[in-house]
């Protein structure tokens, strides 16, 4: 089944209408909830399928993009396939976030906002994470890495480069 | 029924999770059936245990012997030596950074003794995984009381009668919240728990929902009884995904057992609750900014009145509390309104939850007495300053709370006596902060984190945030003047006043706090162009000095 951002084949078009479908239905519709479904399986939410999904809610395609646009855990625009989410709020501040965040870029080569040109990583800054007691913290996708060091951040990238694609 | 000699409790939380607990646990599991002791030996996963710091802990019962940062490797000699030949392992034991020698006991640590644990009584002592633990403990013994010997009256005079106030910041008296609901017109009513916990250096609801999600459900399914409503929803940060794990699974055993669902516990009280994720944004903790991402729309606040309990999700009559706030609730039925009124003070009854967070050496989760002050929480509790740095402030009540500096150390930490200091409770964070950190640079990341989470709704917030990171920028490059000053106390004035909710309200407190209490560091930024601490990118004093020779 292929729900891409490039394309999405019959069986794709049958989850997301059962998708839409389950949407509708529901006597309290979750929006935010149809969006981080399409979003887990397509990778990101590409104007093919948020066009689809307007067409099939009914919603005007500029309020769902108002919605996609609002929301940090949301994306229209392509992302790597890791997201580091490394905190830069107070309590991660005070405890060295800050190296943590140079190393992060300068073993990645790359600068926040931006992706690698492997497509393995999306370096972003988030507001707090809920893990300080083991400050400073990065979460990369949903997994939580905490009590960072500079040193650490070359072997967390290389754990994550080792995965099977 | 199985009776062991020997229990073995494994934190699960999130923070000792990171540092590998689930492999510790896993080890253990094993280590102990290889040795034949299983029929003998329960080890069971809890939730948070609270030193976050020291984890992954272990637990051993019936002794309470507490080991600290346990890891994979640790696990043949506590097998071996704790369970099988009954010998303390001295070296995993904690060590307090403050009397000497090693502690057995985690009872007997001061970060323990001075707790009193009702919220989180179940956390780090359940295994949040089962339904049945969480009765065994008296668990949903709260929910039956009410449903079969309490009119929602009563229950709601129970609440109002306890004086708990929310947890989640607002400090609104619950019971009258309840009440409000309860009497608004409309045959339709919600009860929503706001565990959309965003305030930096919070992560008690994580915790809570993380080791005792039961006792949620069963507050919400009393709230309902109380107030009228048959439907709930938890609306929960994306985050936080062990949670949202520990709490569906939760609320598929509820729903199971008949807690949930129809003719609950054989009476004719309905309710149901659902888990809505949420995606991402600080403002959605905001109460109406939460039900307008609930009803599927960018989490922007609205006007206020009307207030939730008349119109509130879906424009029904909403109850809206935090998961802290919730886990009074099963407590204060079972015990009863005078002995949760009795504890802590006259205006805030009550233990509070504290996230003790940055430069202190027991970084974790607390829960004490309201009214303990701030000394004894950083010193006694929290083993004080690593480092042999020395105290420079602490922030209260999280990013939007003030600046407590080291003359107000003994402020009490309740709601009345933290306002009168210039600060506020808040959701419980504490953010402890040495003296090798510049306040501007501070106050830099403090204006920062408003201006992003701006939801850009009302111009004061969208523009005023913007300014107030702009010029604290200013200042912290050494671009700024006295005027900058001034414009401050401007923005201080419009945004205390103006924008629509409390993000934009709260925004200037913490930056206008550090003015107030470092204004000498404040203005070596602006008039002579240097960064005392050494930490901003202006000319060090020393670069200065030589730069006027």
């Amino acid at each position: 089944m292929a729900v891409t951002p490039e394309r999405v084949d019959n069986d794709g078009l049958q989850w997301l209408d059962g998708l839409i479908e389950d949407y509708r239905s529901k006597e309290y519709p979750d929006l935010l909830g149809l969006l981080r479904q399409v979003q887990e399986r397509a990778g990101y939410l590409a104007p093919g399928l948020m066009k689809r999904v307007a067409l099939a809610t009914e919603l005007p395609l500029s309020q769902l993009y108002g919605v996609a646009t609002f929301y940090s855990l949301f994306s229209t625009k392509p992302k790597g396939r890791y997201v580091i989410r490394v905190c830069e709020s107070a309590p991660c501040h005070v405890e060295g976030a800050s190296a943590v965040m140079t190393a992060l870029k300068s073993c990645l080569g790359i600068d926040f906002g931006e992706t690698t040109d492997c497509g393995l990583f999306t370096l972003e800054a988030t507001s707090c994470i809920g893990v300080c007691g083991v400050a400073p913290a990065l979460m990369v996708n949903d997994e939580v890495h905490g009590n960072l060091e500079p040193d650490d951040i070359p072997m967390i990238i290389r754990k994550y480069q080792k995965v099977p694609v | 029924m199985e009776v062991y000699r020997s229990h073995v409790l494994v934190c699960q939380g999130s923070n000792c999770n990171l540092k590998n607990s689930k492999a510790v646990y896993e080890e253990l599991d094993q280590q102990v059936a290889a040795k034949s002791l299983a029929s003998e030996v329960k080890v069971i996963q809890t939730g948070c245990f609270g030193l976050c710091e020291q984890g992954p802990t272990v637990v051993i019962y019936p002794e309470g012997t507490f080991y600290c940062q346990v890891k994979v490797q640790d696990v043949p000699e506590i097998v071996e030596e704790h369970l099988l030949k009954g010998r303390v392992v001295e070296r995993l034991l904690y060590t307090d950074s403050i009397a000497p020698g090693r502690v057995e006991l985690a009872t007997d640590t001061p970060y323990f003794a001075h707790q009193q644990r009702i919220v989180l009584r179940n956390c780090g002592l359940i295994d949040p995984e089962s339904v049945e633990e969480y009765i065994a403990t008296g668990g949903y013994g709260a929910l039956a009381k009410c449903l079969t010997g309490m009119s929602p009256g009563e229950v709601i005079d129970t609440i109002k009668g306890s004086g708990l106030r929310g947890r989640g910041g607002a400090a609104f008296p619950t019971g009258l919240k309840w009440q409000f609901a309860a009497s608004a017109p409309g045959e339709e009513k919600f009860v929503v728990c706001n565990a959309d916990e965003g305030e930096p250096g919070t992560f008690k609801d994580r915790l809570i929902l993380e080791g005792d999600p039961h006792t949620i459900i069963e507050a919400m399914a009393i709230c309902g009884y109380a107030t009228g409503a048959s439907k709930g929803f938890i609306y929960i940060r994306g985050e936080y995904a062990l949670s949202i794990e520990r709490l569906e699974n939760a609320v598929g055993q509820a729903k199971d057992l008949g807690f949930l669902g129809e003719k609950i516990l054989g009476t004719d009280f309905a309710f149901d609750i659902e888990v809505r994720i949420g995606a991402g944004a600080y403002v959605c903790g905001e109460e109406t900014a939460l039900f307008e991402s609930m009803e599927g729309k960018r989490g922007e606040p609205r006007v206020k009145p009307p207030y939730p309990t008349d119109k509130g999700l879906w424009g029904k009559p909403t109850v809206i509390n935090n998961v802290e706030t919730l886990a009074n609730v099963a407590p204060i039925v079972e015990k009863g309104a005078q002995w949760f009124a009795s504890l802590g003070t006259k205006g805030s009854p009550g233990t509070k939850v504290f996230t003790l967070t940055g430069n202190v050496a027991n970084k974790g989760l607390i829960e004490v007495p309201m009214g303990i002050t701030l000394r004894e929480v950083v010193y006694g509790i929290g083993g004080g300053i690593p480092g042999g740095r020395g105290f420079k402030l602490a922030q209260t009540g999280g990013t939007s709370g003030g600046i407590i500096p080291p003359e107000l150390l003994d402020t009490p930490m309740d709601y009345d006596s933290l306002v009168e200091a210039g600060s506020s409770l808040g959701s419980g964070a504490l953010l402890i902060i040495d003296d090798s950190h510049c306040i501007v640079d501070l106050a830099l990341c403090f204006a920062r984190f408003f201006q992003h989470e701006s939801c850009g709704k009302c111009v004061p917030c969208r523009e005023g945030t913007r300014h107030l990171y702009n010029i604290v920028g200013k200042i912290s490059r050494g671009q700024a003047t006295r005027e900058d000053l001034d414009t401050l106390k401007a923005l201080e004035r419009a945004m205390l006043k103006a924008p629509l909710c409390a993000l934009g309200q709260t925004a200037p407190i913490p930056v206008m706090g550090a003015i107030k209490h470092f204004t000498e560091e404040f203005l070596a930024h602006i008039d002579e162009k240097y960064c005392p601490a050494g930490v901003c990118e202006v000319p060090t004093a020393d670069e200065a000095l030589s730069a006027s020779d």
